[in-house]
């Protein structure tokens, strides 16, 4: 048990997957301008994220890895999480009419970011076993959702303020995510035993 | 060019086994440098950390469960001349700042630390990661080459020990010489398996 | 062959200053200049390859499945570099570690592929591939030595000042975000009216 809160308070905090590791930086600067995308987004990559890995680590395990085609491991995985977003837009357009409505937007972006093809790699890369890989995507997905909404509530602010010319935009919302970098970096180095 | 059905699966599907084609063809040229490229790595660890033998410590190599620990570190086996000189034992601490670290230490046949390499690591940059040369580093009390885990405390001068740790990375620095502890302890383990064998 | 194609990507169509594509490797790996400049220079070779190669098939690919084909063609050239990497340079793949692999989910590459090789020749692709290429790669080493300089004194291991006045937070997370803002808004000033 104490292995999988460790998982969690690591991915979520220790090594965020934005602030820690540079994954998903793409969505997090493109869809963090207002607070309910951000969420939506999250939920989004949440999902996505969940289903990925469950897929990858098994095609892995049990397709790559007795034939020897462990070479074959991007091209696969990129291919399975295409296709699986093509899979869910159809499948929520059909079945959910509602959350396809609140996600519908973020899944085509999704199969770009590059924190869903990262961690089904670093998932294989570490050893982890099946629960535990689903443990920690979820919680990574957490982690991306909780800094794409401080982000976003941070520039909610920021449109309001008067930012030089040159800085406005990306400039000062890259600075502000340093900062929050920084405040980040005081998570480093805990452990739970 | 049309979407009919047809041309879509045909040349999806011809793209897919000419790419298949063109990584099977390069898996088959990298596939021994790949193998070689690691043995390397290993050889040149090996070589760095233990004292000078004529043998290949590669093909000699075993795995050793030191006592109350569950997972084995390999061991490599240093013989100048048929002799038993020491070893290289690639040892890991899962308490390092960002997770685990890996690194190859070399004893001589009394156990004295002979050198260490360090493998791999994901450490801060510039405070953990100075490791790498800290530990081998004249000044003060820093340096592990030429103790003992028998007659010194392999312990941070903060825990009572006998070592200086890293300025600002003392998580690192215990991880380091947890490390160390079990790699001698595998040796010594190692040592008097291998004394009650018959020769 | 037209050669303003080369030269748009070095300035007017930069890709990391301009059109702002590829963060996350140009965070990720430009904590020294070595890194920087070998992660640009590697993604330059798989984007000359791939738009090469796409620009070929063009008319041969249907249009509703061309995004996933071209997914495949860059997976490909990616995982070929890869194995090459592991082979004959180790140490550099182990430093560059998971973004090699996540080259393929680099904006840049699927952008260019849709934007450009999949309307031009072969010869204006390779072009614009070794246009955008080398803007990312010049890109990615001058945050590598402005990163390197600040946090440690040193450009591509030259010592300029020692050590000890260096600022280590330039070379962590919080460094990448604001050097990356502060130079975009630098670019801005100077290139952008």
């Amino acid at each position: 048990m104490l292995e999988y809160i460790s998982i969690i308070i690591t991915a979520i905090f220790v090594n965020n997957i934005v602030f820690a590791q540079f994954l998903g930086i793409c969505p997090f600067i493109g869809v963090s301008r207002n607070l309910s995308s951000a969420a939506g987004m999250g939920a989004a990559v949440a999902f996505v994220m969940a289903i990925a890995t469950c897929v990858t680590w098994a095609l892995q395990t049990y397709i790559l890895v007795p034939l020897g085609l462990q070479f074959m491991q991007t091209i696969v995985f990129i291919l399975v999480i295409a296709a699986l977003v093509q899979m869910l837009e159809i499948i929520l357009k059909k079945a959910a009419p509602t959350l396809y409505s609140a996600l519908g937007v973020f899944l085509p972006l999704i199969t770009t970011n590059c924190a869903v093809l990262g961690v089904a790699i670093l998932v294989v890369r570490n050893g982890m076993n099946l629960a535990e890989s689903l443990v920690y995507a979820l919680s990574t997905a957490a982690g991306f959702t909780m800094a794409l909404v401080i982000f976003a509530g941070i520039r909610e602010q920021l449109e309001m303020t008067d930012v030089p010319r040159a800085m406005r935009g990306v400039p000062i919302a890259l600075v502000c995510a340093g900062l929050l970098a920084l405040a980040f970096m005081g998570f480093s180095g805990i452990s739970i035993k | 060019m049309k979407s009919t059905l047809t041309s879509m699966i045909l040349s999806l599907g011809c793209i897919t086994v000419v790419s298949g084609a063109i990584l099977a063809g390069v898996h088959e040229l990298t596939e021994q440098p790949i193998i070689e490229a690691e043995r390397q790595a290993r050889v040149d660890a090996v070589g760095e950390v233990c004292p000078r033998f004529d043998n290949d410590p590669i093909a000699e190599k075993c795995e050793v469960t030191p006592d109350r620990e569950s997972l084995p570190v390999t061991l490599y086996p240093a013989t100048l001349g048929g002799k038993p000189v020491g070893a290289a034992v690639e040892s890991y601490s899962p308490d390092g700042f960002s997770g685990e670290i890996k690194i190859m230490y070399g004893f001589d046949s009394d156990g004295n630390v002979t050198g260490y390499s360090v493998i791999s690591h994901a450490e801060t940059p510039g405070l953990g990661a100075k490791m790498a040369d800290w530990f081998r580093s004249p000044e003060g009390h820093r340096s592990v080459i030429g103790l003992n885990a028998a007659t010194d405390n392999l312990t941070v001068g903060k825990d009572g020990g006998d070592v200086d740790a890293i300025t600002a990375a003392t998580i690192t620095s215990r991880a380091f010489l947890d490390a160390l502890r079990r790699a001698s302890a595998a040796y010594s383990q190692f040592k008097s398996t291998n004394s009650n064998l018959p020769s | 062959m037209n050669p303003k194609y080369f030269f748009n990507g070095i300035l007017a169509e930069n890709p990391t200053f301009v059109l702002l594509l590829g963060m996350c490797p140009t965070l990720g790996t430009t904590g020294s200049a070595v890194t920087g400049m070998s992660m640009g220079l590697a993604t330059m070779g798989v984007l000359v390859c791939s738009n090469a190669a796409i620009s070929l098939i063009k008319n041969l690919v249907p249009a509703k499945v061309r995004i996933p084909a071209y997914i495949v063609v860059i997976a490909t050239f990616v995982t070929a570099l890869q194995m090459f990497m592991q082979a004959y340079l180790p140490a550099l793949d182990a430093m560059l570690g998971i973004f090699i692999p996540l080259i393929v989910v680099n904006c840049i590459l699927l952008g260019r592929a849709e934007a450009f090789a999949s309307r031009h020749n072969v010869g204006d692709s390779i072009l614009d591939g070794l246009g955008i290429g080398l803007g990312f790669t010049i890109a990615l080493t001058l945050l590598g030595c402005i990163r390197e300089l600040l946090g440690t004194g040193r450009i591509f291991g030259l010592e300029i000042y020692p050590e000890t006045y260096g600022s280590l937070v330039f070379v962590l997370a919080p460094g990448a975000f604001i050097v990356l803002g502060l130079l975009i808004a630098l670019f801005n000033r100077l290139y952008k009216r």
